[in-house]
C-alpha cells in the first residue's frame, strides 16, 4: 500500500457531508491521476459519503492508492440493507423528505457508484452493516 | 461558449467567482435533482438549479461543474457564497424560470450535457 486517507461520517450531518470526498478529490488531483478517473472516483465517493450520511447508523469511507488502481471503502455500522439487489434497482430508495428537498433519494447512489467502478462489491448484513468496496483503474 | 456571454443572456447577477468569467463551456445541465446530475451530466457543464443547499455546490464540484446559477430568482446564503469562493467557483442567480434559461442558452448554442 503506497497511501490511505480515511474519514468518518455522521449520520443526518448534512453540514459536513461532502468534505470527505473533496479532500479525496483535491488528493487524487495532487497524486497526478488522470482526470477522468478523478471524476469516477469524486462521484462515487460522493455518492457514498451521502449513502452514510443518509441512511446508516455512522461510518466511514476510506481511500487506498495502490500500484495501478484505487481502492474505495464505504463502510457503516448498521443498519443494513435487507434486500440488496431491490437496493440496487435505479429509482429505488426508503430516502425521507428532508433528503429529497436537498436533491437526494432518487435511487441512482448505488447504482451510480457501481457504473462509475471498475470492480463493485457490497455486502450487508441486517443489524450489522454495509461495506461497499470500489476498484478503479488508474494505468492507462 | 463564454460564461459572461452566459451571464449577459439570462441576465444574471455574479454573487461569486468572477475572475471565471471568461472560461469556456460546451453544455449545460438544469436539474433540482442531484442524483440525476451526478448520474447524466458530462464533465465541465453548467449547472441551472432551483436549489440552493450546500450538497449542490458538492455535487457541482464532484461533477466538474465550474459553474452554477440559481433559477426563479433563488439567492444562496451567505455560508453558501462563501463556500463557492473557497471552492473557486462561479455562482450567478438570474430571475428567469430554468425552462427559459434552458431555452434561451440552447437557441444560443450551449448543448445538453448529457452523458448517456
Amino acid at each position: 500500500m503506497t497511501y490511505e486517507l480515511k474519514f468518518d461520517v455522521e449520520r443526518g450531518d448534512f453540514e459536513t457531508a461532502g468534505l470527505a470526498s473533496r479532500k479525496i478529490k483535491k488528493t487524487l488531483q495532487q497524486l497526478g491521476i488522470n482526470n477522468k478517473t478523478i471524476r469516477q472516483v469524486s462521484i462515487a465517493g460522493y455518492e457514498g459519503e451521502m449513502n452514510l450520511a443518509i441512511h446508516s447508523d455512522g461510518g466511514y469511507i476510506s481511500l487506498m492508492v495502490l500500484d495501478g488502481e484505487l481502492v474505495l471503502v464505504i463502510e457503516d455500522t448498521g443498519p443494513g440493507i435487507p434486500d440488496i439487489a431491490l437496493a440496487m434497482q435505479e429509482g429505488y430508495s426508503t430516502a425521507g423528505d428532508e433528503v429529497r428537498e436537498m436533491g437526494f433519494g432518487a435511487g441512482m447512489g448505488l447504482p451510480n457508484m457501481r457504473n462509475n467502478s471498475d470492480a463493485f462489491e457490497i455486502n450487508s448484513e441486517p443489524g450489522v452493516g454495509t461495506r461497499i468496496e470500489m476498484h478503479f483503474n488508474t494505468k492507462t | 461558449m463564454k460564461l459572461r456571454e452566459i451571464q449577459e443572456l439570462l441576465d444574471a447577477v455574479v454573487l461569486a467567482g468572477e475572475n471565471h468569467l471568461n472560461d469556456e463551456v460546451l453544455c449545460g445541465f438544469g436539474s433540482d435533482l442531484m442524483s440525476d446530475v451526478l448520474c447524466y451530466a458530462n464533465d465541465d457543464a453548467i449547472l441551472l438549479t432551483g436549489l440552493t443547499n450546500r450538497q449542490v455546490l458538492n455535487t457541482a464540484e464532484m461533477a466538474n461543474m465550474r459553474c452554477v446559477i440559481f433559477v426563479r430568482n433563488k439567492k444562496p446564503s451567505d455560508e453558501l457564497i462563501r463556500m463557492a469562493v473557497e471552492m473557486d467557483m462561479l455562482i450567478m442567480s438570474t430571475r428567469l424560470i430554468l425552462f427559459e434559461c434552458c431555452g434561451i442558452l440552447y437557441q444560443h448554442g450551449l448543448a445538453g450535457a448529457n452523458k448517456r
